[in-house]
């Protein structure tokens, strides 16, 4: 992989509010994704994970860094430019009752980008609109109808044809089957497969479920309080993962299997507030590993070779991690 | 766990609930069961009918609207009287609330008062139910709080709820629910909004405190990956009725009903590669529907015969394994 990045983030910071409330939402953060590829962006809540696909797209202004689109940074283009932006960038939310507007029927709220971008009109755009929802497995009939007539995961679809009306190169997803049922879940998952197949998308996809993530990324990113605490590709970080907070995420998700061993290693404690992160390392405090140098110094992302990356002053092993009460 | 031993019964409960369009019956015959010291998940996706079970054995169905319109909810009580909850009057069955049953919600803002401290919510409930006197009650609310592992206790019980995060929160709600030494704990859902590495600090405390104290616990989820977690014994729901029931072994290894097993192959975790080297995984076509006739998942059903869709289907009832489809033996064959 060693094409031109599509997306290249580099030192991304965003701050929200001013002290004594400042919130660190995301700090020093670096990426890039190449055109087609998937990376997944995960972490709990206070992450940062959602406020970075919205700097990404530009919804919000960024407090420092660089956000480079082909080579273009985004963070310095003026409002008209944003467009531009949007053209080659869309994205999908998690509600899929939210983002669509209840008073427009789906040809409006499809057809909206269309017109913006001034992509089709007259029969060629009633015509498109058509297309567009027979590839996200609705039908061209669907178009004269309102939100609140489609279940869940139809409404999920319309939401990804709005977002390939204008054929973007890059989908910035923000939780897409976070709030749909296992089964409809599964149908929307095998959908944005076949178009990033189909249309050779790239993605930033977002999300809390690890096993999503591993089934949808060529690389996944683990974010904890706005940094990142490791990044590489799907195989290494969930099947060999370097950083004890990578760790403690796998061993607390819940397998689907009764025999799978139930005593994990438990991160003790609560997530710290991002407007009061510890010093130095932000996860040193729920890290079972943790010593004096972890309060002093923020660690580094440093090589694990072949691009997976962790941020640690220490390199342990499994066994070597003392398992928190 | 057999015959009249159940810590709770549920006998073909049926609900109903009138809305503007009618009447509908989001429970259909629903039959299920919780031994003294058992964990039963009752599992089921929206639209299933597990919470609306699970209100109408709280007796929380928002009224006038929702009523249960068949069945009984078979309550074992300490006193060795079983007591259907559907005919007990609305005081005593409050009363039963917060003594013998107890029950925890996805939100704990819903069940805490926002403008008392913890401690003395904890200690006006004890002193309710246990009739202890003030200083003992809070008291008892300090020991409580320290059984849920809130550090710190003595200070703690003197927070509002706002003043903790959602995972204290939770474990305040626990510890409220607990403080009466109920026998039967209703959870629903109630490790859905929190984040990963908090569910498995609460899931391991409600397992904890489910073996210290040797409580059933009716615990209603759609996380698989929960249910495998702490379950002894597993109901599915779909469309309203149980389709399958088993142990936590069986449903996952040996699923009998068609659902359970398409539900289970939806897991990302189970996904497989495609001949194009993609991962995909499997998944249900179409949505819920009501049918009418015949088995309610046979328009999603891909083994389903023409029988499927005129047979009336009945629970294949074995007591401690049941099935809800006529193919079943058929299709494992």
């Amino acid at each position: 992989m060693n094409a031109a990045p599509l997306l290249a983030v580099e030192g991304l910071t965003k701050y929200f509010g001013r002290a004594p409330h400042l919130v660190r939402a995301v700090e020093d953060v670096s990426f890039d994704i190449t055109p087609g590829e998937v990376l997944g962006l995960v972490g709990e809540s206070g992450s940062g994970k959602s406020t970075i696909g919205r700097l990404v797209l530009r919804l919000i202004d960024s407090t420092a860094g660089a956000i480079r689109f082909e080579g273009q940074d985004v963070t310095k283009f003026p409002e008209r430019h944003l467009k531009l932006l949007r053209r080659n960038a869309q994205m999908i939310f998690q509600d899929p009752y939210a983002s669509l507007n209840p008073r427009l029927r789906v040809r409006e709220i499809v057809g909206e980008a269309l017109d913006a971008h001034r992509l089709a009109s007259g029969t060629r755009r009633v015509q498109r609109i058509g297309e567009l929802l027979e590839t996200v497995g609705l039908q061209a009939a669907h178009m004269s109808r309102f939100p609140h007539e489609f279940s869940g995961g139809q409404r999920q679809r319309i939401g990804i044809a709005r977002a390939l009306a204008v054929e973007p190169k890059l989908i910035v997803a923000d939780e897409p089957v976070s709030a749909l049922d296992v089964s409809v879940q599964a149908q929307v998952i095998n959908l944005l497969q076949d178009l990033r197949q189909r249309f050779g998308l790239a993605m930033l996809f977002i999300s809390h479920d690890l096993d999503v993530v591993e089934l949808m990324c060529d690389r996944i990113a683990v974010l904890y309080l706005g940094r990142v605490m490791e990044i590489g590709s799907s195989e290494d970080v969930s099947k060999r993962p370097r950083h004890p907070y990578t760790r403690a995420l796998l061993a607390a998700s819940p397998k689907a299997d009764p025999d799978a061993p139930k005593i994990r290693r438990m991160l003790t404690g609560d997530i710290p507030s991002p407007m009061a992160p510890p010093s130095g390392c932000v996860f040193r405090t729920r890290c079972p590993a943790a010593t004096e140098e972890c309060s002093r110094n923020v660690p580094k992302l440093r090589s694990a070779g072949g691009g997976h990356r962790f941020a640690c002053h220490y390199d342990l092993a499994y066994d070597e991690e003392p398992a928190a009460a | 766990m057999m015959g009249n031993q159940h810590l709770l019964a549920i006998k073909d409960l049926e609900v109903r609930f009138r809305t503007e369009d009618g009447e509908v019956t989001p429970v259909r015959g629903v039959t299920l069961s919780v031994g003294a010291g058992e964990t039963v998940a009752l599992v089921g996706e929206s639209g299933s009918g597990k919470s609306v079970t699970s209100l109408a054995t709280m007796g929380l169905l928002p009224r006038p609207a929702g009523r249960v319109s068949g069945g009984q909810i078979l309550f074992h009580r300490r006193s060795g009287e079983i007591t259907d909850l559907v005919t007990l009057p609305l005081p005593e069955l409050r009363k039963l609330r917060g003594s013998e049953i107890a029950m925890i919600f996805q939100e704990p803002m819903t069940s805490l008062n926002p403008v008392m401290t913890v401690g003395e919510q904890i200690a006006e409930s004890v002193r309710l139910h246990m009739g202890l006197g003030h200083g003992a009650a809070l008291r008892r609310a300090e020991e409580m709080l320290g059984l849920v592992e809130i550090p710190n206790a003595r200070h703690r019980i003197h927070e509002y709820p706002h003043q903790m995060s959602g995972g204290m929160r939770q474990r305040v709600m626990i510890a409220l629910a607990m403080s009466c030494n109920p026998s039967l704990l209703i959870a629903d859902e109630p490790t859905t909004a929190l984040d990963v590495t908090i569910q498995a600090q609460i899931l391991a405390l409600i397992g904890r405190l489910q073996r210290d104290l040797g409580m059933g616990v009716l615990f209603i989820t759609h996380n698989l990956g929960v249910v495998a977690e702490i379950a002894d014994r597993v109901t599915v729901m779909y469309a309203g009725q149980v389709v399958e029931t088993g142990s936590v072994r069986e449903i996952f290894r040996a699923p009998r009903h068609p659902y359970t097993s398409a539900l289970l192959n939806c897991l990302p975790a189970r996904a497989r590669h495609r001949e194009d080297g993609r991962r995909v995984v499997q998944s249900i076509p179409g949505s819920v529907e009501f049918g009418k006739e015949g088995c309610s998942f046979a328009p999603r059903c891909t083994l389903a015969a023409d029988i499927c869709r005129t047979g009336a289907v009945t629970l294949d009832d074995e007591t401690e394994r049941s099935v809800r489809c006529l193919r079943w033996r058929e299709i494992l064959a």
